[in-house]
């Protein structure tokens, strides 16, 4: 029969993340959150625990775990605070991984070190203005320059998570390298360090949730690069990325399940102090009713993740499994936070209430790394359906 | 090379609601949610530093019951090298002075040790008086109530706070020393740690091994016993100052007899 428990060292990674995040996080997120300030200070413990190498082997600096314990890392921050969670998720689902995955050895000994201890973070630029779950629409261009040595990127990618930090160090971009024998677009993914001329980086976006992370659009204007910061093999950028996009879907369930639970955990303390009507409202069965469809929606979202993440570290196909946990665990998530905000009433909709925040922070689940449609349309197809 | 021993107790959560055996009045540590005492996280915490600035091993004694591994381990995953665990069902219900024998008795087992650092006071027995008895059975100096600490060679260099101010200390090692909240924050853990921990060497006692004269120990080797015991009554009301212009003055006069400034 299958054994749902935990190994005794994911529960304890578990654990001391919990603690962490309850600790260090909790009590001070909401004043970054309303300053819309990136929490240097925060990431720093984050990156002094290993939080940001824990799927990367040691003699990379990481800290020799694998993705399902990245996977409960971001459960437990998010469980508290998104902003900080999709920090460490893009921080190494989408920074680190793409150059642990697909970089050469020089590669990794470049950048691996300081972005698994979080003294420097990644990104990876793939969407673009005008064309986001459409990654074949990519526009930016990179060209080879005339004596060989160099890449000329241009172009601009939109949303880039963790991009404009102070701390940032690379950007994984995608660009159009040629055409393919087909006739597509050859797309290959290049490392562009932080600070190259040419590479510009727009002030912040003002956006209706994650406010205390970072977030930008990026323009390549005759950026320069030496030929070797190409990742991976020429004309596999799109191949490489579906990869890691597949493994980011299960690390953003992994948040969205950590949100959902949050307003589980938050609804549970505040409906046994709250009154109403002369009783806690915990006691009235429209209350408990609510709390335990939420309750039921994280359970379900958390196993989907979880055996998608056993699939994933098998080694076996898990594309439609991933899927079907963002797609689950994003709509627990919007259901959960709304349902959160219900029962607080007036106070849900206070910025001083944590449920607050986890309903503006629920809405971008839905579209982040694939949208529903997409994670849809990538469950349909699994199915045989064209 | 300093061998620093550090004492780790298992204590009940103090978020959980703590509980005494109605039948014996020891602790019930079937009704709380068991975890590594806070304090001595930062005792931990204290040794590594030390190993870490120099050169050093870093040991975790602990007396307690086998599930009391748990807290071991997390000593271990912050860093520290090995551990003894003492753990007999003739320890149950010893009091301080038994305790503080068998703790004696268990480093005796450890290769040679230059420091221990303890708590300064566990939170749930909240003796306190461990530290000074272990020190006074081990014939060592006792600098306890430690606010900061400093190892300079074997001269160990220590801020000592209570209520009455700080005493600054020095004393020769082999010493032990009780560690306040003040010490120091305590890391957490790395995934690295706790996967380390895993392999990382436990030995475990028994009181056999120790040469303790096992009729001091337990329930019926206590000096005292516990014939009754009650639930702390629920918080009074507080004390009200009416202000008559005076109010500041009373307000100061009430923290300064509770010794809160």
């Amino acid at each position: 029969m299958i054994d749902f428990r935990l190994d005794d060292e994911y529960e304890a990674l578990r654990k001391t993340v919990h603690d962490f995040a309850q600790s260090e996080v909790k009590p001070v997120i909401g004043d970054f959150y309303i300053r819309e300030e990136f929490p240097y200070e925060i990431v720093a413990k984050m990156g002094e625990m290993g939080l940001f190498g824990l799927p990367v082997a040691e003699e990379y600096g990481g800290m020799g775990g694998d993705y399902f314990a990245l996977c409960l890392a971001l459960e437990e921050l998010a469980r508290v605070d998104s902003s900080v969670a999709v920090t460490v998720e893009a921080g190494v689902s989408l920074g680190a991984m793409p150059i642990y995955r697909f970089g050469t050895e020089e590669q990794k000994r470049r950048w691996l070190p300081s972005l698994c201890t979080g003294e420097a973070l990644g990104a990876f630029g793939l969407t673009e203005p005008g064309g986001g779950s459409d990654a074949g629409a990519t526009k930016t261009r990179a060209t080879v320059d005339g004596d060989g040595a160099e890449w000329v990127i241009n172009g601009s990618k939109s949303f880039i998570t963790n991009s404009g930090t102070d701390i940032t160090g690379v950007v994984t971009v995608t660009a159009v390298t040629g055409t393919k024998p087909d006739g597509g677009k050859e797309i290959s993914a290049i490392l562009v360090p932080a600070g190259t001329p040419g590479f510009t980086v727009a002030p912040k976006y003002s956006k209706v949730g994650w406010n205390a992370s970072d977030t930008h659009e990026l323009a390549f204007d005759d950026c320069r690069v030496p030929v070797e910061n190409l990742l991976g093999e020429r004309g596999r950028g799109y191949a490489q990325f579906l990869r890691i996009l597949d493994e980011g879907r299960v690390a953003i369930a992994a948040l969205s399940v950590g949100l959902a639970q949050g307003c589980v955990d938050e609804c549970l303390q505040y409906v046994g102090e709250r009154e109403a009507f002369g009783n806690k409202i915990g006691a009235y069965q429209a209350i408990q009713f609510k709390i335990a469809d939420m309750e039921a929606r994280v359970h379900s979202a958390r196993l989907a993740y979880y055996q998608a993440a056993a699939k994933m570290l098998r080694g076996e196909p898990f594309k439609k499994e991933a899927a079907i946990a963002k797609l689950a665990s994003s709509n627990a998530a919007m259901d959960n936070a709304r349902d959160a905000t219900q029962i607080f009433g007036g106070y849900g909709f206070m910025n001083e209430f944590p449920v607050g925040r986890f309903y503006r922070d629920a809405k971008i689940l839905e579209v982040g790394e694939g949208t529903s449609e997409v994670q849809r349309m990538l469950i349909a197809r699994e199915l045989g359906l064209k | 090379m300093t061998n620093i021993v550090v004492l780790v107790k298992q204590v009940p959560d103090t978020y959980s609601e703590r509980k005494l055996n109605e039948s014996d009045h020891t602790l019930d540590r079937e009704s709380a949610d068991a975890v590594i005492d806070e304090i001595n996280e930062r005792a931990v915490e204290e040794a590594l530093k030390i190993k870490e600035a120099g050169e050093g091993e870093v040991t975790v004694l602990c007396v307690g019951p086998d599930r009391a591994t748990d807290a071991i381990r997390k000593a271990l995953s912050m860093g520290a090298d090995k551990a003894v665990h003492v753990s007999d069902e003739a320890l149950q219900g010893s009091d301080m002075v038994a305790t503080a024998k068998v703790i004696a008795g268990a480093l005796g087992k450890v290769d040679g040790y230059d420091l221990v650092i303890a708590g300064n006071e566990a939170s749930d027995g909240r003796g306190g008086a461990i530290p000074a008895m272990l020190a006074e059975i081990l014939g060592v100096p006792q600098l306890t109530h430690a606010r900061e600490l400093s190892l300079e060679g074997t001269t160990l260099k220590v801020d000592r706070e209570t209520e009455d101010g700080v005493t600054h200390l020095e004393a020769n090692l082999p010493a032990v020393v009780s560690v306040t909240e003040k010490i120091n924050e305590p890391r957490y853990p790395s995934f690295k740690g706790i996967m380390a921990a895993k392999k990382k060497p436990v030995e475990t006692l028994t009181v056999a091994d120790l040469g303790v004269d096992a009729g001091e120990l337990g329930l019926s080797g206590a000096a005292a016993t516990v014939l009754e015991a009650a639930p702390k009554p629920p918080r009074a009301a507080g004390e009200r100052v009416e202000d008559d212009g005076d109010g500041g003055t009373k307000v100061v006069e009430y923290l300064a007899g509770q010794k809160l400034i």
